[in-house]
């Protein structure tokens, strides 16, 4: 829990400095978050490559594991259909639209705003930075309460990259490989879920 | 996208490599980067005046529906984590 304090200070300190302007991300000339995300997969990748003990584990994973994507897809949209029906003021293939970014809040944003117009890509934003904050913050009780794919599954296209070193923590390092395999698959979803949301 | 997969393959061959030596900084240097990029994404939300002014009005909505696809997709993944246990015991640490 400590971890994830630390992580959440960061972020607000971030808010904080983009709000004052003391910073802006053009500032630095170069690509930093994409510097920095390569820098951190290296280290992931050497922290699995290092680990042969972990990559035997994964051997013993049931194939049934590498309907996870698909699990995940499902899922997320049953949730969203559910919730789109309750909430009268967006309608249905929005809502759907919004939550098939799966933490993808770049790309799914963009193709939002570009369709339905930048309040729904607003939000499709903010929902998909939310479910990436709940990944890292909630990963341990989703453990304890639905199991170790849990976490990967609520990472949605993040468990790849960002949300990925959590996960190897939470659910252990025999996870990594499934998360990054669920990762790539859900994320490779995302820009053709979003438009068929949005053009129905 | 397909930089970041093969700098990870990269890295993932760069491990393998240096197998059964102990690296005690990777885990430092993993969190440090962590945090750089949590800070960036908050330097990127404050910046953004459209993100600032909509928090108000449609952050509820979006936790709403950012709740709404974990809830789903947890559950269905908690159903497909017993169903894989079910045919034979997976080892866990």
């Amino acid at each position: 829990m400590k971890g994830s304090l630390i992580i959440v200070a960061f972020f607000i300190l971030g808010v904080i400095a983009g709000r004052m302007e003391w910073l802006t991300i053009d500032k630095f000339g170069f690509d930093i978050s994409f510097t920095a995300l390569a820098m951190l997969m290296l280290c992931v990748g050497i922290g699995v490559g290092s680990d042969l003990g972990a990559l035997r584990n994964l051997k013993t994973l049931d194939r049934r594991l590498l309907l996870l994507p698909l699990v995940t897809i499902c899922g997320t949209l049953l949730g969203c259909l559910i919730l789109a029906v309750i909430i009268p003021w967006r309608t249905i293939p929005e809502t759907l639209a919004i939550g098939s970014g799966f933490g993808y809040y770049s790309l799914s944003s963009i193709f939002i705003t570009q369709y339905k117009g930048p309040e729904p890509g607003t939000v499709a934003l903010l929902a998909n930075i939310a479910r990436e904050i709940i990944t890292l913050l909630g990963a341990p009780i989703l453990l304890k309460l639905a199991g170790p794919l849990a976490p990967i599954s609520s990472g949605g296209a993040t468990s790849m990259d960002t949300t990925l070193p959590i996960i190897s923590s939470v659910s252990g390092k025999e996870f990594v490989i499934l998360s990054i395999y669920h990762g790539f698959t859900v994320d490779f979803s995302v820009p053709f879920l979003v438009t068929f949301f949005c053009s129905i | 996208m397909f930089t970041i997969i093969l700098i990870m393959a990269t890295g993932i061959g760069l491990g393998w490599l240096l197998r059964g030596r102990k690296m005690p900084f990777l885990g430092r240097i993993t969190n440090a980067l962590i945090w750089v990029l949590l800070f960036l994404l908050g330097v990127e939300v404050g910046g953004d005046e459209r993100i600032v002014n909509g928090i108000a009005s449609l952050g509820l909505e979006a936790i709403l529906i950012s709740v709404a696809g974990v809830a789903g997709s947890c559950l269905l993944a908690c159903g497909l984590w017993r169903w894989a246990r079910s045919g034979k015991e997976v080892k866990r640490k």
